[in-house]
């Protein structure tokens, strides 16, 4: 076994690296930089039961050491992707895919679920904490009572590992993690962007088309680490963790909260070759430290 | 494998007050580089995305591009002096189709003049470049060196043509024939040429300009408005663009 190996849900992970869904598109793009085989797997943009346009540009606005995004889940609908993304994915590389779904209602999860299952993906992602889309995400992440109904009505028609995502736009997270757990979740994945806004002063209008939209980048990352390592100690389902992740450095620093596995997002729009970095920095790390297995590290932080 | 390429400055020339035009140094660049396509760069101080800016010209080893201090991106890209390396990805995009033997109209407006400068150079055709008035007019002498009909305008008639470059080219397309419009400027250009050429049955290719994130059709961010259906009713303005043929873009 490698000593970046991780297990996660009993799937095999080269190393604890992947990627945030809708930051990736399918994984092509960066492949032009950096074989998709350098990391521990990629999430493909996010999917919904039927193809979707997204919201009106402009999507993206700079804030400090954040972005802003509203792209609102254009993609080309998850029958598309079951049917001629994923066969093509899995016959060109030779890593895991994490299939992301968002749905408007419990029905429209469990079919997706059940159609992303007859495929090669390693896990299926459940979005149910993006704030872009009106009439579906923030309704179901942010009750606990509803992401337990949901969670266990997916598992029922769900065969892969089943990891909900959560929203961080919530009161305590770790209600809504508890409930994923108790409605049989396999695993959370966290922190979702955080809901933000931006104004152009002199205009007096926002930058997003869309308004509002989800804040990401290294501005969000101490919530994640804290929401991370709250989940952490309130769950026993493994965890990904993400928000903010730019280094090797904050990779270790997500694991040693709580997190299995790790994922790159907003960094990569300016390094599209950032794994390599982020590799060479963990290995440094634990020679460092005379790590031989990165699993030894998870969870363990020491409280003050 | 694509690549991230530092490039060093080698020459830095501020063309009206806040108009800046680099020259690189960028071997790998400008080898596959195409007229119309883009550099993302990384312009420092505290930004966290790259800005597109659009390639002016390249040839043997060197790129040049040229932009406007308008945010804080470029703004930090301003300070960049000779001999400062550049962190840029490029060049991205798809550029401008030519057909060899076209009889051309060039239009550019405002800063959007830098990317139809090949044009200008690789094709027979009429160009016209629009500006605010005589203090904002750039690149004349870069236009008429490679080209023969370059007609300058201001919108206030302070120099050249006294009007937009849009009457210009309306007025030349009376008497003329052409094969293609090509246009870069601002968006109320943009839109009026596609008018234009729409209507006179010319067809047309139009670069785009948006707010982008990763800059190579990952991100989703970038997208403009087009005749597609679905899913492509948004496409990358980065992979899918720059330049667009003008009856796809819906304005």
């Amino acid at each position: 076994m490698g000593k970046l190996e991780i297990d996660y849900c009993g799937v095999k992970f080269r190393n604890p690296i992947v990627t945030a869904s809708g930051t990736f598109g399918f994984g092509y793009e960066y492949n032009d930089y950096v074989p998709l085989e350098e990391y521990g797997g990629f999430a493909a943009k996010g999917l919904t039961r039927k193809e979707r346009a997204g919201n009106k540009p402009p999507r993206i606005a700079e804030t400090p050491y954040g972005i802003l995004n509203s792209v609102g889940l254009q993609n080309p609908g998850v029958e598309t992707f079951a049917k001629y993304i994923m066969p093509e994915l899995a016959k060109t590389f030779d890593t895991n895919v994490i299939a992301n779904m968002s749905g408007n209602t419990i029905e429209e999860y469990a079919e997706m679920a059940e159609i992303l299952s007859e495929t090669d993906v390693a896990l299926i992602e459940m979005n149910i904490s993006c704030p872009n889309v009106k009439h579906g995400g923030l309704a179901f992440g942010t009750n606990a009572a509803v992401v337990e109904e949901l969670t266990r009505e997916v598992q029922k028609r769900c065969k892969k590992p089943l990891v909900v995502k959560l929203s961080p736009n919530v009161t305590d997270i770790t209600e809504i993690a508890k409930a994923a757990e108790a409605g049989g979740a396999d695993g959370v994945s966290l922190i979702n962007t955080l809901l933000g806004m931006k104004i152009d002063i002199n205009t007096r209008r926002p930058i997003l088309a869309n308004n509002m939209g989800g804040l990401s980048g290294p501005a969000v990352k101490p919530v994640a680490v804290r929401m991370v390592h709250q989940v952490y100690n309130a769950v026993k389902i493994p965890i990904i963790g993400m928000g903010g992740v730019a280094s090797g450095a904050d990779v270790i620093e997500f694991m040693i909260a709580g997190a299995k596995l790790v994922a790159l997002g907003t960094a990569m729009f300016a390094k599209p070759d950032l794994i390599l970095d982020v590799k060479r920095e963990i290995n440094e790390y634990m020679d460092r430290f005379n790590i031989d297995d990165i699993n030894d590290i998870i969870g363990t932080v020491e409280l003050n | 494998m694509k690549k991230v390429y530092k490039c060093e400055l080698v020459s830095k020339t501020e063309l009206c007050p806040g108009i800046f035009d680099f020259v690189v140094k960028a071997p790998e660049i400008s080898e596959t580089a195409e007229i119309g396509q883009f550099l993302h760069i990384d312009c420092g101080g505290k930004t966290l995305l790259r800005r597109p800016i659009s390639i002016c010209d390249f040839g043997e080893g060197y790129v040049r591009f040229a932009f406007q201090v308008k945010g804080e991106g470029t703004r930090e890209l301003a300070k960049f002096e000779v001999g400062d390396m550049i962190d840029m990805m490029g060049p991205l995009g798809h550029g401008f189709k030519m057909t060899p033997g076209e009889k051309a109209v060039v239009i550019g407006g405002g800063i959007g003049v830098f990317p139809v400068l090949g044009l200008a150079r690789e094709t027979d055709s009429a160009v016209f470049l629009g500006f605010r008035n005589k203090d904002l007019v750039i690149m004349e002498d870069d236009f008429k060196a490679v080209n023969d009909n370059v007609t300058i305008c201001t919108d206030d008639g302070s120099y050249g043509y006294d009007g937009f470059a849009i009457a210009a080219m309306g007025e030349y397309l009376l008497e003329n024939k052409v094969d293609m419009i090509y246009c870069c400027g601002p968006t109320p250009m943009l839109k009026a040429v596609k008018q234009i050429a729409e209507y006179r049955n010319i067809p047309c290719q139009l670069s785009l300009e948006e707010r982008m994130g990763c800059g190579i059709g990952a991100c989703l961010t970038c997208v403009c408005k087009t005749t597609g259906k679905g899913m492509a009713e948004h496409k990358q303005v980065c992979t899918c663009g720059p330049v667009f043929d003008a009856k796809e873009v819906v304005f």
